[in-house]
């Protein structure tokens, strides 16, 4: 090598940066969110489901909140029928709050972890409701 | 014919993942085991490239420059077009690394009737300054997966880049730019007959490769919905080297494809031309000063030459040439007073 102390502290540079994560973390493994199903609501119920199947949900609930969002808001739907044929008020507060309504150890527990912010609360926070209800 | 090798292979990386994976649910191999193999390769190619580029002499200045060189004092001098010191060759890789400057000094010749006339073209500029800024956004963002708690850039970043808030989901602009871009670079080589011309597979690889990447990322955060903190487990087990497997029900053979896809990326990079990446740092036409006029640079295996200078010449042979009358320069006695004044 010509300029070999060059060439290393490049080297050693590009690799720190590209190893950044691995020896920033120093091999430990975080605490994976235990969402908290323990509330009033759901003890009560007769069968502990969710409006759809748990898999389901933690994949998917954004998009079935988008669509009742759209389905409330444009066509004036109110319920939801699940695939199990049971049936719900499409609403975010009254419904996923209703059994969830333990915000801050459930819905904000996973979004913390995968640094997801719903804008939601702004609106939908819970103290009156977004209609003033 | 070109491209469709090219499309071939990517869609034949795309088969492999999505049959061994989503099929065979060989979710150690293909979460895990072929990550770690794709980095490490990266890795040690990576090295590999750079050792190899350094172990190359560069013993002369051959800058390309665009300016005016340093020379007399009256004369404007272009410290960044043509840097003369260090700190003007940081400042001219700066621009380039930054903003692409060469590239937007880009032009293009072309016949006006009988005339002949020189145009900017900027197009590809734009195109590759979206492209490699979108990347490294989506590159940052993904940080997030690699961290917990996760650092404050990484959020302020993902805020700013969905601040438009459209849609559940959030959009990203970033998302939308690296498509387009890459899109765009894609057509500029199949519409373009003269840059068709030159296109080879490997440049349509890398692309469809991107692409590839960049398509089943954004069919996964806004489609094909899966378990984001599966995903992360994952991750996390990946850096932190306790790989914890994740059954592919959870996160389904689009995400197995995507993590596929970019470790073929990463194995590929340091034996591709994506690998300009690196030798943009150790390239000796932008690293070095352009001072060959101000400095002496010698060759450092030149052979030692025996010479013989003409002042040694006289001092051997003065007083001969004296004695036959060959004129000298100088003269016995000045001579002498020179070498022991
Ligand atoms: C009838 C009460 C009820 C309603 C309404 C309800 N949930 Fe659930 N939810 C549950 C129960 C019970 C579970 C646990 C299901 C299981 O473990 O199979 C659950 C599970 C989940 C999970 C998966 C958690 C995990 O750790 O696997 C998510 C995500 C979720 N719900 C989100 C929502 C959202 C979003 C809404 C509104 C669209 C909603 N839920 C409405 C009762 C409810
Ligand atoms: C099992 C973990 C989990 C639980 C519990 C959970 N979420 Fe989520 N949520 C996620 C993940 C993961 C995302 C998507 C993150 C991503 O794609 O970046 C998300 C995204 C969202 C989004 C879309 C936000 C965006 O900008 O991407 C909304 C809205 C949302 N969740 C609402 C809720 C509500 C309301 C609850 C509580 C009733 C809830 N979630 C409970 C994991 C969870
Ligand atoms: C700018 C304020 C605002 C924000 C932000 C907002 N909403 Fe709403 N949302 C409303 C209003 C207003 C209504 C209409 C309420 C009505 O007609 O009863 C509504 C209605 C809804 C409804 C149906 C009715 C109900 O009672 O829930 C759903 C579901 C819903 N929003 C989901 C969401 C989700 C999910 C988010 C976050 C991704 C969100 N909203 C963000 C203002 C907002």
């Amino acid at each position: 090598m010509y300029k070999p102390v060059r060439i290393v502290a490049f080297l050693l540079v590009i690799l720190g940066l590209v190893l950044a994560p691995v020896w920033l973390n120093q091999g430990r493994v975080a605490a994976v969110p235990a969402p908290s199903l323990d509330t009033q609501a759901i003890n009560a119920l007769e069968e502990r489901q969710c409006v759809e199947s748990a898999a389901y949900m933690r994949a998917e609930h954004m998009l079935l909140l988008d669509s009742w969002r759209t389905a409330v808001v444009r066509d004036g739907a109110t319920t939801y029928t699940s695939s199990a044929g049971r049936v719900y008020a499409m609403s975010l507060e009254d419904s996923c709050l209703g059994c969830h309504d333990n915000r801050a150890e459930f819905c904000d527990s996973c979004h913390a972890y995968v640094a997801a912010e719903p804008n939601c609360w702004s609106c939908h926070n819970g103290e009156e409701g977004v209609t003033g209800r | 014919m070109k491209l469709l090798y090219a499309l071939c292979g990517v869609v034949a990386l795309v088969a492999l993942a999505w049959l061994g994976a989503g099929l065979l649910r060989l979710e150690l191999v293909f979460g895990v085991v072929i990550p770690y193999v794709a980095f490490v390769l990266f890795l040690v190619g990576f090295t590999y490239r750079v050792i190899r580029w350094g172990r190359a002499a560069v013993p002369f200045r051959i800058p390309t420059t665009g300016g005016q060189q340093k020379s007399l004092p009256w004369i404007r001098h272009n410290r960044i077009g043509n840097p003369s010191t260090v700190a003007g060759v940081v400042g001219k890789m700066a621009l380039e690394l930054l903003f692409f400057r060469s590239l937007f000094y880009n032009t293009r010749a072309e016949k006006r009737g009988e005339a002949l006339g020189f145009g900017s073209a900027k197009w590809l500029w734009l195109g590759a300054l979206a492209f490699h800024w979108s990347l490294l956004v989506v590159a940052l963002r993904h940080l997030r997966l690699f961290f917990e708690p996760v650092p404050g850039f990484v959020l302020g970043l993902g805020a700013a880049d969905s601040f438009l808030q459209v849609g559940v989901p959030l959009l990203y602009l970033t998302d939308v730019l690296l498509l387009g871009a890459l899109t765009f670079l894609f057509l500029r080589r199949v519409v373009a007959p003269r840059i068709r011309y030159i296109s080879l597979s490997a440049d349509y690889f890398a692309l469809f490769l991107l692409i590839g990447v960049a398509l089943t990322g954004v069919l996964m955060r806004y489609f094909f919905k899966v378990d984001m903190v599966a995903v992360k487990e994952l991750t996390m087990g990946l850096v932190t080297l306790h790989p914890a497997i994740q059954p592919a029900t959870a996160l389904g053979p689009i995400f197995y494809i995507h993590l596929f896809l970019v470790s073929s990326l990463a194995a590929y990079f340091p034996w591709s031309k994506l690998m300009h990446a690196g030798g943009f740092f150790l390239a000796p036409t932008r690293n070095l000063p352009n001072n060959s006029r101000a400095k002496r640079h010698i060759n450092p295996w030149n052979p030692q030459v025996e010479t013989h200078s003409y002042a040694a010449y006289e001092d051997e042979f003065r007083e001969k040439m004296l004695k036959v009358g060959l004129p000298v320069e100088r003269l016995v006695d000045e001579a002498e007073e020179a070498v022991a004044p």
